[in-house]
């Protein structure tokens, strides 16, 4: 009996349970999706770093998806109360009839089991198909091969799924039944009956919240999105959360003043069904007004997160190709003193021969120079006058960095290797390298003034006004703080610090790549060694050089940067995707619950003849300015977010932003607007006219 | 006087082949323009289905309703929610009022779904306040208002279009004795002062002796019909009353 009571209700109710019920299979599907990624991961063939990498992300999204649960847990409690709610009369009608609290209890159990079971297993289903095209997005992501690919289920993922979902099954159970063991048959007999009472906010304390949380918020977007000084972590959470207050401040105001500033326009407010549509509008927003600062919030999370995710990713790919033009670079240092402050120059191609070892053996074509310090050129004497004024505005600078130095024809072969035009200049001039963009900003500064530059105790002019973009090292982002290029003849041996060899591989093929990549690293394991054995000792066991020297490889660098975009895309879609259902299915719940309580309005707008046509307009621009109002605070404190994220982010480089952006809106617009366009009919069908 | 409604051998039937119930039973009259006419009826009597019939509400199963020479029984769509619009009004019993809506942007609705302009509703809402006696409530919102208030409210969207027939179905059924009256006299003033047409369904003898006529209804047939003519308000209570002992148990149960 109640097992069939519980059927019919959900069946009766399947209009309040179909959002319910959609967002429940997209939360599914998504967690599912998701939590599979590492066992996709392993199908492919990936190298070793790329494997190390699957169990980071793999990790990181098992973190995250802990808190995920959280989010949907607290979405589908909420929902759940709220379609509670709206049974209020029927479980009065139970009551009534004699049934007990335990059996109302029992009959929501076996209707929460029931959803549960069904969202769980078509969510897995939805899931599991998904994860195939998720599978595409692995593979295009780590460059992998697609062809060993076949259709795969994770039970790791299942199981996980299935665990997570029936612990939040069960929080609402308990939450219902303590829900149900508080009613009195009183309230529940009346819900509903009571009308709506409508309280006017007093409109000049609107006007001054409305006035002074917009300054406020203006004046945090100044603060983060221009005026960069003194930034740090308490600045920025503090801007956080003037930006939550504001927020919710302006949504209260809002909220307060809209009807008026509507009401005052006569014309418009007495036209077909404005005054009814506005006072909808109104009321709407006056009972969600924390509900919408949460769902504004929680968009500009989404925006700013996807965006920079994509923004990262695809910078990333771009640096590649340009930052890493060469395949193996070798930086040799040597120092007399532990704290690796005097140099002593060794030459590696030396090193090499004398451990019995041919540097050139694995390499098509390479270059080997050296660079050079001049302990009395640092970041500080380079800024010469300009330097109070700099050191007042980037306190966290280190002004005491020795300089590097690099000679004009070692640079121009260093150019011809990577396949770029080499530079020109006089006798007196030089020319400074750097690729971060802050510390262009600061060069560029002294650069403008044509202050001059002492090297070697000669003194030497920048041959432009501004930095040239270049580097020596190989890396993943712009990470070229300055070099300084000199003429050739000034340059003195006795500064001569680190020793490069910078090459490209004897290669064919990416396999023959890879092979030698194993043994050129070998070869310098092998050469490291036998160079440690060779070098003379104290009596103390110190030796008498200290060797400071490292490796780098294109290979290297593409997998850490391909995994760092692979992380950084899984985690923003993840945590986006979440975010956006939860924003979607409460206004939709919120919206078609309002809807419901409308019927009787649009019966009486019928009986006095308003038109179909101007109902359902009134119900597009209701629902529209419910859902659209979050979404344009949300995509202006975005334009700032954005804006902020762009200076932090500025080593991974955000030039191209447009096409994020792009994606990001095609994401927003298909779950949002999707959430929108079923809103809308379902609420068209609720208040459709039933014959 | 001109006719302005007529209503020609109109049936109407619920239910299936197996357990048909003739709501209305080939029903035929007509209304004069600035008639107050009552109809009454025990519960089931089929006198809400008529005036549903007759509002475009509800459709009839066979037979024909004029209303100013136009067959409503044939419009569709569009024209049945114009029709409804420009040419009738309604008071109900349960008010049927937006509760999110000022008394006054509650009149005004029912002026701005006409699409008329904003000068012209505050002058037709002042004017219609006036008349009810609810100028002093039309700030108020419905849960401000006593039930009265709120009925009075309700006749005057109805009435503030002009419309060539107002159609009340028992409006003073959710009303205490006093309010009721006061209601009554309303509908009189604007029936003899403003020479509107109204159509009024009730059980209550008391309310229907307010009416120029009453058409009594038994089981979905006409059972009697009578005219106030020159008598007083308790001469012609104290002749609804003899017909309603007639009808039987049921309605005198009502009063």
């Amino acid at each position: 009996m109640l097992c069939k009571l519980s059927v019919s209700n959900i069946r009766r109710s399947l209009r309040d349970y179909a959002i319910y019920f959609f967002t429940l299979l997209i939360g599914v599907s998504v967690f599912y999706v998701f939590n599979a990624i590492g066992g996709q991961a392993s199908m492919m063939e990936l190298g070793e770093s790329k494997n190390e990498i699957v169990v980071l992300i793999t990790n990181a999204l098992s973190y995250v998806s802990i808190f995920v649960a959280g989010v949907l847990g607290l979405l589908i409690v909420y929902a759940s109360r709220f379609l509670m709610k709206r049974r209020n009369r029927e479980f009065a009608l139970y009551m009534t009839l004699g049934m007990s609290k335990g059996k109302i209890s029992a009959i929501l159990l076996l209707e929460t089991v029931i959803i549960g079971v069904l969202s769980l297993g078509t969510g897995l289903l939805l899931g599991i198909g998904l994860s195939q095209l998720m599978s595409a997005l692995v593979a295009h992501l780590f460059e992998a091969d697609m062809s060993a690919y076949r259709f795969m289920i994770s039970g790791n993922a299942i199981v996980k799924t299935v665990i997570f979902f029936a612990v939040m099954y069960l929080v609402v159970m308990v939450f219902n039944s303590v829900m149900i063991s508080r009613f009195k048959l009183i309230d529940l007999m009346q819900s509903g009956k009571k009308s709506e009472q409508i309280k006017l906010k007093n409109p000049v304390l609107c006007v001054i919240i409305f006035l002074l949380s917009a300054a406020v918020l203006g004046y945090t977007y100044y603060q983060v999105g221009w005026n960069y000084d003194g930034l740090n972590r308490t600045k920025c959470l503090l801007s956080f959360a003037a930006g939550t207050v504001t927020t919710f401040l302006l949504f209260w105001s809002v909220a307060g003043m809209l009807l008026r500033v509507m009401m005052s326009a006569k014309n418009t407010y007495f036209r077909s069904l404005n005054a009814f549509t506005f006072r909808q509008i109104s009321s709407k927003i006056n009972t969600a007004v924390l509900s919408m600062s949460v769902i504004c919030l929680m968009l500009f999370i989404t925006i700013c997160t996807l965006t920079s995710a994509f923004s990262i990713r695809n910078s990333m790919n771009a640096n590649l190709r340009e930052l890493c033009p060469a395949d193996f670079e070798i930086e040799w240092g040597a120092y007399s003193d532990k704290e690796l402050e005097t140099p002593v120059f060794e030459d590696i191609v030396e090193k090499y021969e004398i451990n019995g070892f041919d540097i050139n053996e694995y390499f098509r074509e390479s270059v080997h120079f050296h660079i050079y310090e001049d302990s009395s050129l640092t970041l500080g004497t380079f800024l010469g006058n300009q330097l109070e004024a700099i050191r007042a505005e980037f306190p966290f600078l280190r002004y005491d960095t020795v300089e590097t130095v690099v000679r004009l024809s070692d640079y121009n072969k260093l150019l011809q290797l990577y396949g770029k035009e080499p530079l020109e200049m006089n006798a007196d001039e030089c020319i400074i390298l750097a690729n971060y963009s802050s510390m262009i900003d600061v060069r560029n500064r002294v650069l403008s003034l044509n202050q001059s530059v002492e090297v070697f105790g000669h003194t030497l002019h920048s041959r432009y006004p501004g930095c040239v973009d270049g580097f020596i090292s190989m890396s993943g982002s712009r990470t070229n703080l300055g070099i300084i290029v000199i003429p050739d003849e000034i340059a003195d041996e006795r500064f001569a610090s680190r020793d490069y060899f910078i090459g490209r591989y004897a290669a064919e093929s990416e396999e023959q790549n890879a092979e030698i990549e194993k043994a050129v690293k070998k070869q310098f394991d092998l050469m490291l060694r036998a160079d440690s054995d060779y070098r003379e000792y104290t009596a103390d066991g110190e030796p008498t050089v200290y060797n400071w020297s490292m490796t780098t490889s294109k290979i290297d660098i593409c997998d850490d940067s391909i995994g760092i975009g692979a992380l950084i895309t899984f985690l923003g879609l993840y945590i986006g995707l979440i975010f956006l259902i939860s924003c979607g299915a409460v206004l939709a719940l919120k919206e078609l619950s309002e809807s419901v309580d409308s019927i009787p309005r649009y019966v009486m707008l019928r009986k006095i003849g308003a038109e179909e046509k101007e109902i359902t307009k009134s119900l597009l621009i209701q629902t529209g300015f419910f859902f659209l109002l979050p979404l344009l605070l949300a995509c202006i404190h975005s334009a700032v977010g954005m804006k902020f994220a762009v200076y932090v982010l500025s080593v991974f480089g955000t030039e191209d932003i447009g096409a994020s952006i792009l994606s990001t809106s095609l994401i927003l617009l298909l779950i949002y607007g999707g959430y929108f366009l079923i809103t809308y009919s379902c609420s068209k069908g609720i208040v459709k006219e039933r014959k | 006087m001109e006719q302005i409604l007529r209503i020609e051998n109109i049936e109407k039937y619920y239910g299936s082949k197996s357990s048909l119930t003739k709501a209305i039973d080939d029903i035929s009259f007509a209304v004069q323009k600035g008639e107050f006419t009552a109809i009454m009826g025990a519960s089931g009597s089929g006198k809400t289905t008529l005036l549903n019939c007759i509002s475009t509400i509800d459709r009839v199963t066979a037979g024909h309703i004029y209303l100013e020479n136009t067959d409503i029984t044939t419009l569709k769509g569009r024209e049945l929610n114009s029709f409804r619009r420009e040419k009738l009004g309604f008071i109900f019993q349960d008010f049927n009022l937006l509760d999110t809506l000022t008394a006054y942007e509650n009149i005004a609705l029912a002026l701005s779904i006409q699409k008329k302009p904003a000068k012209e509703i505050d002058k037709a809402v002042k004017h219609v306040a006036e008349q009810l006696g609810i100028t002093e409530v039309l700030e108020k919102y419905p849960y401000q208002m006593s039930g009265g208030q709120k009925q009075r409210v309700a006749s005057a969207r109805a009435i503030v279009t002009s419309p060539e027939l107002v159609l009340a179905d028992e409006p003073t059924g959710a009303l205490d004795s006093k309010a009721a009256k006061m209601l009554l006299e309303r509908f009189r003033y604007l029936n003899t002062e403003c020479g509107a047409t109204i159509m009024m369904v009730t059980h209550d003898s008391f309310t229907a002796s307010y009416a120029g006529r009453v058409i009594f209804i038994k089981d979905g047939k006409i059972f009697n019909e009578i005219n106030r003519g020159s008598d007083s308000r308790k001469q012609f209570f104290d002749r609804i009353i003899d017909v309603v002992t007639l009808l039987g148990g049921d309605v005198s149960d009502a009063l």
